[in-house]
């Protein structure tokens, strides 16, 4: 613990603003740490968080249903196939309650029965109602929610706040975190900020994939460079594919859109049995439709988890049976629904949804089946840290989706929102006192330091280095290039062979791309293009680091499917003798020969079962 | 407001707000945009009210020639003494007809200051303009005119003071002689035409600021927040209706002096007796 | 599925906040009617810099609609042609072929352009900042179904917090107010039994602060117009009720 009077003396870096690192930057900032927090948006109202729409999930049992802690901590480890550590989840579970408390105090608006207490509903395939949510809008209420918190701190003067600062290296000196070197977006400026502790709250790589439901600035250039000094990186190839999202409409599509996953509830899934079929939508007879998710898993159906799914729609348009101009998507109908409760009731749940659906694709949903595809969403794999959300390098912490701690090989729908908060409200401002505690009044190396000079340096020369190269494509072509491979071999299905030519593929590409790179414009002002050129360069070392991770493990795990491990029908194939283990990488040097770290996972609660929807 | 664009970390930037300024209430409120408005809407009712009452008053014209006990005399002159009259014992005569005119002064006044600062505050809130064409939504013609329309209203209030209360441009003025002199002005035809003009200027201005008056006192109820609209209509319409019926009225004979008919107080000339 | 041709575009250009700008034509000879709006930018960007030029910077993010970093004028109007819809949510199918398009930034003397079309919208920061919250600590929250909140005040509380911060309503407004944007984020927190307390003070605080930056509301109605979330403007005569009554409150309660 530190003594309140003492709280001051530190000062704690908060890398990322969005559910996680809003959160966190405003609590040390109502503990009387000095914070100082640095985000590439231009407020911290933008981050990411923004865009989740389905909920967070609690176990408060609101309901009455039987929900519990033990209940959703045993959903959590279950969902994730097995592969999380069984500690980090309960104390996930436990917190989640609070989260709720804590968010209604600071009035974020959930809906509500008309009593007036709080309203849930079954989210994800769960089996009792634990999701809170603010229409659609879930993850934009909460964010708003953590940002006034933070605003809060900032108009009293306890938090600094650098927008539209990216950090673009981390900082070590005798093997602690010492802080970091950012990059003014606006000017090109290159800085130090030295501090006790480094918190990185800066979101998933999801955007690895090029077309993702992520934000365009979403991107593992914090992880990633933290990872490069020394912090190892889990589990890279525990990557979530959401099943509803809208398929891509044409080749130079830049980002796909979620369509919630509640959809599921009132919709139906069906491709065409005939691969060949032509006849417009109403006109293909019920017997000639492929309802699949209710034949072949008849107790869940159209509910099944987010992988399950994904992988059957996959299999459907492999097959020839995609719907729509690209036969790229499968269909979601609410035909049933509207004609068993109403088009008023079905509207009136989806509304916003449909006319979403309909600005983007120009059909609307209540005349036709939607047409979805999966698109990636969501990465369980982040830097690895202890239970304390400390990663390798001692004082630099990670935390919401950028930590790989929670969610094993597969989360659950409504979690992410919660284990950000978790972190950001409840864990870290707590587990970091250990670490401070150490460092009370002893001097911490300044921006002056040789180490930071180095890097400072060192990434000028990056940053000027990409505006040299003066190739003939832009980063977002090489970004596209990159994209498709990790998709097509790293995506929903995976194959020693796949893998392998991934493997050549990426480094082959990321050579070209540093020779063939043309970034316009110049290093000194606002500069997009040379602000996605470092993006995109890490993401290369990135997707290496995923297929070897992918390639590594021997076995189907959540979003993890290799298809040599499958069962006879085509499900997922764990292998717990030999794979129940976290894969921590580490960096060598050579982004293709990074040395494997494993840590054991015990389970003394929960046991082993097979995920079975059947 | 210039275009500067700070760099570094923000921090601190509710504690200035926080130190106490301590000024008499109204100046407190009118210190901020949205207090105002408040006056605008405040002395924009009263004027309203004035307009509204001062249009019933004149329709007087209509009624013609009373009997006053035993003198004849236009209804609307009398209308006019009753005016100086009003609350007479309890002030002497024509006192409190001043204080509704100070009071109404004082309003214009306000109103006038608050609506200039406001422009000027806009002004600056946009000092680089958008450098293609607009495309407005809703904005209208009422709501985009109000300070022309105002800038008539206010030239036509000047014009029709030294017209109809003190007689400078009147021809041949006679005090308290209201049915006489307004028949003399209105019946010249660029007068007439200023008036249905500036009344137009008025109901514009009314249609919007009936309207918007309601939001500036944050006069909110869903329930008959749809009628506000109907209401500006309403109110625009009765005015300029009324106002601009009287120099129709005129030029076409209908209110036409008759020195004969009455027997007070003007006599044939014109002249006072 | 169909293409678009021949689409005209006159593009903003400013290198910098005291720079000149100027407004650059370019063609985009085809394009799908699928693409969005920001995906037509895209293109052309890719295009320019394998001409070797600088691309054209714009602000964007989520690309669904609610992170609300998108801005843009376009043909005058803030967003685009599309009611309720914000920028990176407009799709090209909203045009013909052979059309012009004119795409200005935000302009406003507290939006300072940074860059072509990119404005800094920091001051809604400061708004918020100055009283855009209900002071609750983490960790001292009574439990959440404690004070029952009925429905319809939940959903309309909930219907002003949709305010994605755009700046729409700003650039919209013939006056530059913000009106639009305080006034929601003031009706969503006062409405709320949790945000009482704070209620008159905050109000009182989020609205000097926004008279320090902006423009004066004259009740136009293009802000809602504009708006991709369709606020309403009651939220700005909930304001202007609250900022009065907060007049006198504050003071009564600083004189105890
Ligand atoms: C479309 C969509 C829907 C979702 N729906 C749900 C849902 O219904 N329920 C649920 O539980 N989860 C959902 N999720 C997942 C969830 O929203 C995210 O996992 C979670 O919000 C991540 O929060 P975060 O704070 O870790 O990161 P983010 O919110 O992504 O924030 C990252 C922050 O880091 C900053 N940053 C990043 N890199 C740098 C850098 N180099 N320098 C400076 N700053 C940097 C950014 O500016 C930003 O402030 C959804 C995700 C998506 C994409
Ligand atoms: C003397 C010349 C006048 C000028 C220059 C003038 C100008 C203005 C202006 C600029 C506004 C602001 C519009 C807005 O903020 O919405 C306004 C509002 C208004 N005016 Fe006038 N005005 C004048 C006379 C009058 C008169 C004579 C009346 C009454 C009959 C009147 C009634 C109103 C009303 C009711 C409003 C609306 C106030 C609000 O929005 O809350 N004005 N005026
Ligand atoms: S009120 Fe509407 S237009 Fe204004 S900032 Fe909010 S969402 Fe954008
Ligand atoms: S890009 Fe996020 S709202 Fe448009």
């Amino acid at each position: 613990m530190v003594n309140p009077s003492n709280k001051r003396k530190f000062k704690i870096l908060v890398v990322g603003t969005g559910l996680a690192g809003a959160s966190a930057a405003a609590s040390f900032g109502e503990l009387g740490y000095e914070v100082e927090a640095f985000t590439f948006h231009d407020s911290p109202r933008r981050a990411h968080s923004i865009a989740a729409q389905g909920g967070i999930n609690a176990a408060k049992n609101y309901q009455g249903d039987g929900d519990s802690v033990h209940r959703l901590f045993y959903d959590t480890v279950k969902g994730g196939d097995f592969r999380a550590r069984e500690a980090n989840v309960h104390r996930l579970a436990e917190v989640s309650v609070k989260i709720i408390d804590q968010m209604v105090a600071q009035g974020v608006p959930f809906a509500r029965e008309y009593g007036g207490l709080l309203a849930n509903r079954s989210f994800g395939g769960a089996q009792v109602s634990r999701t809170f949510y603010a229409r659609g809008q879930t993850g934009q209420q909460l964010l708003i929610g953590a940002y006034q918190q933070l605003a809060r701190q900032i108009g009293l003067g306890n938090v600094k706040l650098w927008n539209r600062i990216e950090l673009v290296d981390v900082v070590t000196v005798d093997d602690k975190c010492a802080g970091i070197v950012t990059r003014d977006l606006m000017n090109g400026e290159v800085q130090s900020h030295a501090g006790h502790a480094v918190v990185l709250a800066t979101g998933g790589y999801g955007n690895a994939f090029y077309l993702s439901t992520n934000a365009m600035a979403c991107n593992v250039t914090a992880a990633w460079r933290a990872h490069r000094r020394g912090a190892a990186f889990a589990n890279p190839s525990y990557t979530q594919i959401h099943p509803t999202c809208i398929p891509q409409a044409d080749d130079f599509q830049s980002k796909l859109t979620l369509m919630s996953e509640s959809l599921r509830n009132d919709g139906r899934i069906w491709v065409p049995k005939d691969a060949d079929e032509t006849r417009p939508v109403a006109q293909i007879p019920e017997d000639e439709r492929d309802y699949y998710l209710e034949r072949i898993y008849p107790s869940f159906g159209n509910l099944a988890p987010r992988d399950v799914s994904s992988r059957a729609a996959k299999r459907a348009v492999d097959a020839g049976q995609g719907v729509g101009p690209l036969k790229n998507g499968v269909y979601l109908d609410f035909a049933e629904s509207i004609n068993r409760l109403g088009l008023d009731t079905i509207v009136e749940r989806y509304s916003n949804l449909f006319e979403m659906y309909e600005r983007i694709t120009g059909e609307d949903p209540r005349e036709s089946p939607m047409r979805i595809y999966p698109a990636s969403h969501y990465t369980m794999g982040g830097l690895w840290v202890d239970y304390e959300l400390q990663t390798t390098i001692p004082g630099l912490f990670c935390i919401g989706e950028a930590n790989f701690s929670d969610h094993g090989a597969n989360r659950l729908g409504a979690s992410a929102l919660m284990q950000g908060l978790s972190d950001g409200y409840f864990v870290l401002p707590y587990t970091i006192a250990p670490y401070l505690s150490d460092l009370l009044n002893k001097p911490i190396p300044e921006t002056t330091h040789e180490a930071f000079v180095t890097a400072e340096k060192e990434a000028r020369d990056r940053f000027q280095g990409y505006l040299d190269i003066g190739g003939t494509k832009g980063p977002d072509h090489f970004h596209r290039e990159l994209g498709r491979i990790i998709w097509d071999y790293c995506g929903m299905d995976r194959s020693q062979i796949g893998l392998e030519k991934a493997l050549a593929e990426i480094p082959a590409l990321h050579a070209e791309f540093k020779k063939d790179l043309r970034v316009t414009g110049s290093g000194s002002s606002l500069n997009q293009t040379l602000e996605k050129a470092a993006r995109v360069d890490d993401f290369f070392e990135l997707g290496i680091l995923m297929c070897q991770d992918a390639l590594t493990r021997e076995e189907s795990c959540g979003g993890h499917f290799r298809s040599e491990h499958q069962t006879d029908d085509g499900e997922a194939l764990r292998n717990d003798d030999d794979f129940a283990h976290v894969t921590a990488w580490e960096w060598s040097g050579n982004p293709s020969e990074p040395i494997e770290h494993r840590e054991k996972l015990e389970y003394e609660v929960v046991h082993f079962a097979t995920r079975s929807y059947k | 407001m210039a275009q500067t664009l700070s760099r570094g970390p923000v921090t601190g930037t509710a504690l200035q707000a926080n130190a106490a300024k301590r000024k008499p209430f109204l100046l407190d409120l009118y210190g901020t945009a949205v207090g105002k408005k408040y006056v605008m809407a405040i002395t924009g009712l009263v004027g309203i009210g004035f307009v509204l009452s001062h249009m019933i008053g004149n329709l007087k014209a209509y009624l013609g020639v009373v009997t006053e006990g035993d003198e004849r005399m236009y209804d609307i002159d009398v209308y006019g003494e009753f005016l100086r009259e009003l609350l007479v014992p309890i002030l002497p005569h024509g006192y409190t007809l001043w204080l509704l005119r100070l009071g109404l002064i004082g309003a214009l006044v306000l109103h006038l200051h608050a609506a200039w600062s406001l422009t000027q505050l806009n002004r600056k809130a946009r000092s680089v303009k958008y450098q293609s064409e607009r495309d407005y939504q809703v904005a209208n013609f009422a709501s985009r005119s109000m300070r022309w329309t105002g800038l008539i209203v206010l030239t036509f209030i000047a014009w029709h003071l030294a017209d109809l209360t003190w007689g400078w441009v009147n021809p041949d003025f006679v005090h308290g002689a209201v049915y006489r002199n307004l028949d003399a002005s209105l019946s010249r035809v660029p007068v007439a035409i200023l008036y249905i003009v500036a009344n137009i200027a008025l109901g514009i201005h009314l249609f919007h600021g009936t309207w918007s008056l309601f939001q500036s006192v944050g006069a909110n109820n869903p329930r008959f927040n749809r009628w506000r609209k109907a209401a500006a209509a309403g109110v625009a319409t009765v005015i300029v209706v009324g106002n601009v019926s009287f120099p129709i009225a005129t030029l076409s004979g209908i209110i036409d002096f008759d020195p004969d008919a009455i027997t007070c107080c003007v006599d044939q000339e014109g002249h006072s007796e | 599925m169909s293409n678009l041709s021949n689409i005209n575009l006159k593009i903003w250009r400013q290198d910098g906040p005291d720079s000149q700008g100027r407004f650059e034509t370019h063609q985009i000879p085809e394009i799908s009617d699928e693409a969005s709006f920001l995906e037509m930018l895209d293109i052309l960007n890719e295009r320019l810099i394998e001409e070797g030029k600088e691309a054209v910077v714009f602000d964007h993010d989520c690309r669904e609609g609610i992170c609300g970093t998108c801005s843009l004028m376009i043909d005058g109007q803030a967003h685009g042609p599309q009611r309720g819809t914000a920028t990176c949510q407009l799709h090209m199918r909203q045009f013909d072929s052979g059309a012009e398009i004119v795409i200005e930034p935000w302009r406003a003397s507290a939006f300072p352009i940074i860059k072509d079309l990119m404005v800094d919208r920091s001051p809604f920061d400061r708004i918020v900042e100055a009283g855009g919250y209900i002071t609750a600590p983490t960790g001292g929250a009574p439990d959440a179904n404690l004070i029952p909140i009925p429905k319809p005040v939940a959903d309309a509380s909930m219907d002003a917090a949709a305010c994605i911060g755009c700046g729409a309503c700003v650039a919209a407004c013939p006056n530059g107010a913000a009106s639009l944007f305080t006034g929601a984020k003031i009706s969503h927190l006062n409405l709320l039994p949790q945000g009482q307390a704070e209620r008159y003070k905050r109000t009182e605080a989020m609205v000097e602060e926004m008279d320090s930056h902006f423009g004066s509301c004259t009740n136009h109605g293009e802000c809602e117009a504009a708006c991709p979330k369709e606020i309403s403007i009651d939220n700005i005569a909930t304001m202007n009720a609250d900022y009065a009554r907060s007049k006198f409150k504050n003071r009564k309660a600083l004189s105890r």
